[in-house]
């Protein structure tokens, strides 16, 4: 090798990021790790700011590899449970070529990452990695060019092991990534961008791999956002409405005000006291008096889905084939059904957190969302500040489930710590985080569909109810089919709460209600759900998922309701064909529904980490259990009544079946598909179906409580 | 509020602070002595995110006052491991990706170490029954039981005490 100090030719300039390597290694612990497991945040503000809005072409802009061949991936990606810190570096290690345990993640600083819109609608495997494995494919390609040239050898006998390069004719030929880059930006491209790897040369792709932030978040080093320390922090509890529909009318925080060390401020309706115990500032909120606006709205938790009924909007067509009329006539059996779902929370355990810091005019925040950037972008627009001006650093996230696409604490603190003159902590309590969220729509359904005595679908009239559309493509094949959306008109909310997505928006209901359909079809037919979902699929790929499902669960078909209490669904979400089965005892004399086993069955394309994938499965599955079984929200007008754990139910351990087992369809040749949402659709369905096969009780309306399966036990 | 010293074990060493008895042993522990890894979820002791050992017990931190830990043994997720070795509960949630987001975990892994101290040879239902009121969003329940088995079983080897060494 050649003299350390005779730079290759063509190295590089100074890294775009200029970043020091020392400034990563203060930031970083051992293995691959978000930045915040340290706990030094000031170091952080020397960096700077780089802002794309659009995921970069440049290679430069995912990764830089320092001296001693430690790649670090920056990506606007955030982890918040899902896995991609584990998942990412996988894709990363085969494409560039070097070991998984020298790559370290930094994630979802929009001062040092690659720009990311965010974190949501299984988009991290299925979309940003074809970025990152393109741009890591390219690195890999320029760092060889550059290794040859520095080398002397032919380009035909370069070979790269671990991120060194060699000659395979005489090995002794050999030079590193990190001697080439030395943590400097690569000033060359490839004219013809290479390929990226095909499934049989990857190494870690498709190997499990269990979770590479484990350690960290079991021994309570793991840093999230309240965690972050700050001197002179103090925090913000903020003055809340009784309702969403109400207006502020008077105010008196003159009490506040004369406790000591409590600072309240003000901007409009933002009202917020300071100090920097959480016990001192709760106590000074609790003394404000205030007066608001009367809520006129009467709608309820109850009468919801008349609400939705009636309202009038937009009403949209879709997926219209053949004549319902034509599908009416050939039909032996018509079956009209409606079904029901209301609110749900998202729920994390984490609630909305977020911490400012300003320095002359500019801000740092960190914060607990799942879209750094557009905060970002939400701050520089509403202040009318540059967006150089403006930085979001996302520590680790405890539980997103889309409820951190809205981030209303970021503009909040944001506000508040520029009148204190002071960083601010805002970290919302449980009854703000009910309050504030932005709920899983309230959802109705009516389906009208026939089938001939045969058990074919004649018929498919579809339509749903001011919510999402995700997931109400009918999926069988149906010679006469329509659905009908209705959505709010511009400016005209039909919904009397904030909605926004959840865990694969629209799906759960809408899956819950096809799914639900077919299997009282079925049961009509007396045939067995299965074999009638097989005899109306036309599509390879869900007859394919169904098969393996059946499989794994070892079923054996029965007309419905079998007394086995085996039920299934499946759809298509995220890019994913997917297929779940249930099996659960329903106590008859209660109502209470008990899960026992289940298989989640799924063709994902390419798969990162069957072990990743599984987690999700399993996640799916458990969480899918809190909405199709127990949680709703209660709420009169704007005032939202489900206010802690203690009056919104999320699943317990008691609930969950003795196994859980995931199979995913071996379709590493194919593009990957999503995998944090797909299963979850189908539990609405499932456990509908499963509940019937059990006990002959068909429930129409989420969650299926207990109340509502015995009044089904009794009248049927 | 009139400050009063309050005396305890905090992760094997006694430690003293002058505070506002009434404040919430939740915020005093992440606030004034920066043990971070114990989490706020709900604030009314249902969700179990705070969960710390109190007397080798676990208790709700955000149910607490400061006070009430006077000349008492603290133990938080910080103090569970001994010179950098996990331990079990801590090992088994990783050998068997007992967590996701990783918030409730800390509350978790307290909570099962309280169970083990109790009931070194749980059955799965014992599990179930002990951590029912610990709440995890990301759907975890399954390995978290497996995990807390198999951290029995490791204890059970006689290779690690079951009580948390406190001082």
């Amino acid at each position: 090798m050649k003299k350390r100090n005779s730079n290759p030719k063509l190295a590089t300039t100074k890294s775009r990021l200029d970043l020091k390597r020392r400034d990563f290694f203060t930031l970083l612990g051992g293995g691959i790790a978000v930045y915040l497991s340290s706990k030094n945040p000031s170091e952080l503000l020397a960096l700077p700011l780089i802002q794309r809005r659009e995921v970069p072409e440049d290679f430069n802009a995912f990764i830089t590899i320092y001296e001693d061949g430690t790649v670090i991936c920056h990506v606007g990606k955030i982890e918040m449970g899902q896995g991609p810190i584990t998942s990412l570096p996988q894709q990363v290690a085969d494409e560039l070529d070097v070991s998984i345990e020298s790559i370290k993640m930094l994630m979802g600083d929009t001062g040092i990452c690659s720009y990311d819109a965010g974190t949501w609608g299984s988009l991290t495997t299925r979309e940003y990695s074809h970025y990152l494995r393109a741009a890591c494919a390219e690195a890999r390609a320029v760092l060889i060019e550059l290794a040859t040239e520095h080398l002397q050898i032919l380009p035909s006998n370069a070979k790269v092991k671990d991120g060194i390069v060699y000659d395979v004719t005489n090995p002794e030929k050999k030079v590193s990534y990190g001697w080439l880059t030395r943590g400097n930006r690569i000033n060359r491209s490839m004219d013809e961008k290479p390929k990226v790897k095909d499934h049989t040369e990857f190494h870690y792709v498709g190997q499990s791999l269990l979770r590479a932030d484990a350690r960290q978040k079991v021994n309570g080093e793991a840093i999230y956002a309240a965690d972050v320390p700050m001197p002179g922090r103090v925090y913000a509890k903020v003055l809340r409405p009784p309702s969403h529909h109400v207006k502020l009318k008077s105010v008196d925080y003159s009490e506040a005000g004369k406790m000591t060390g409590v600072e309240v401020v003000r901007d409009g309706d933002l009202i917020a006291v300071l100090h920097e115990l959480p016990d001192v500032a709760e106590r000074a909120l609790g003394t404000i008096k205030a007066t608001y606006t009367a809520d006129e709205m009467e709608v309820d938790h109850h009468t919801i889905f008349d609400h939705l009924l009636n309202a009038t909007g937009n009403m949209r067509g879709r997926e219209a084939e053949g004549d319902l009329g034509e599908g009416e006539r050939q039909a032996d059996i018509i079956f009209d059904s409606e079904f029901y779902d209301g609110y749900k929370a998202h729920a994390p355990i984490e609630p909305h957190t977020a911490m400012a810091k300003w320095e002359g005019e500019k801000v740092v925040v960190w914060a607990s969302v799942q879209s750094p950037f557009g905060a970002q972008d939400q701050i520089a627009q509403e202040l009318g500040i540059p967006l150089e001006d403006v930085r979001i650093i996302t520590p680790f996230v405890g539980g997103g489930f889309g409820g951190k696409i809205y981030h209303p604490q970021v503009m909040e603190v944001v506000k508040i710590a520029k009148l204190a003159k002071k960083p601010v902590l805002l970290a919302y309590t449980r009854e703000e985080e009910f309050f504030m969220d932005f709920f899983r729509s309230a959802a109705v359904i009516r389906i009208r569909s026939g089938i001939t005595e045969n058990g074919l679908i004649t018929l498919w009239d579809y339509k749903h109810y001011f919510f999402e559309a995700r997931g109400s493509d009918t999926i069988y094949k149906v010679p006469n089919k329509l659905t009908t959306s209705y959505s709010a008109k511009r400016g005209s909310p039909v919904q009397p709460l904030p909605t926004g997505a959840w865990r694969a928006p629209g799906a759960n209901s809408n899956t819950f209600a096809r799914e639900s359909q077919i299997d009282i079809m079925a049961a009509k037919a007396g045939i067995d759900p299965i074999e009638f979902r097989l005899k109306n699929l036309a599509d390879e790929k869900m007859i394919a998922v169904i098969n393996a499902l059946v499989d794994k669960f070892g079923y054996t078909p029965a007309k419905g309701p079998s007394g086995r209490g085996i039920g299934m669904a499946c759809g298509t979400d995220a890019g994913t064909w997917v297929a779940v089965m249930i099996e659960v005892n329903v106590d008859t004399n209660t109502g209470k529904v008990q899960a026992i086993r289940a298989v989640v069955s799924q063709d994902m394309g390419m798969c990162v980490n069957p072990q990743g994938t599984a987690l999700q499965a399993e996640s799916c599955v458990t969480m899918g259990m809190g909405y199709a079984l127990a949680e709703d929200i209660e709420f009169k007008g704007g005032d939202v009544i489900s206010s802690n754990f203690d009056n919104y139910q999320l699943p317990l351990f008691s609930w969950v079946p003795e196994t859980i087992d995931t199979v995913i369809l071996d379709r590493q040749d194919q593009p990957p598909q999503g995998g944090g949402e797909p299963a979850i659709i189908c539990m609405g369905g499932a456990l509908a179906n499963a509940i019937y096969d059990a006990c002959g009780a068909r429930v129409f309306q989420m969650p299926m409580t207990p109340e509502r399966i015995l009044k089904e036990i009794t009248s049927s | 509020m009139m400050e009063k010293l309050i005396r305890f074990n905090l992760n094997g060493k006694d430690t003293e602070i002058s505070i506002d008895p009434t404040l919430t042993l939740l915020w005093v522990l992440r606030d004034q002595f920066g043990l971070s890894g114990t989490k706020y979820g709900c604030g009314i002791g249902v969700c179990g995110a705070c969960t710390i050992l109190l007397d080798n017990r676990a208790i709700r931190s955000c149910t607490y006052q400061i006070s009430d830990v006077m000349d008492r043994k603290v133990v938080t997720i910080e103090g569970l491991a001994s010179k950098g070795k996990l331990h079990p509960v801590q090992k088994a949630f990783m050998d068997k990706d007992a967590l996701q987001c990783g918030y409730c975990t800390p509350g978790m892994i307290m909570n099962a170490t309280s169970l083990l101290i109790e009931n070194p040879e749980p059955s799965r239902q014992e599990v179930i029954d002990a951590m029912q009121d610990n709440l995890c969003r990301c759907g975890a329940h399954i390995r978290i039981i497996e995990a807390i088995q198999q951290a029995g079983q490791e204890m059970k080897k006689g290779t690690v005490s079951h009580e948390v060494k406190t001082g």
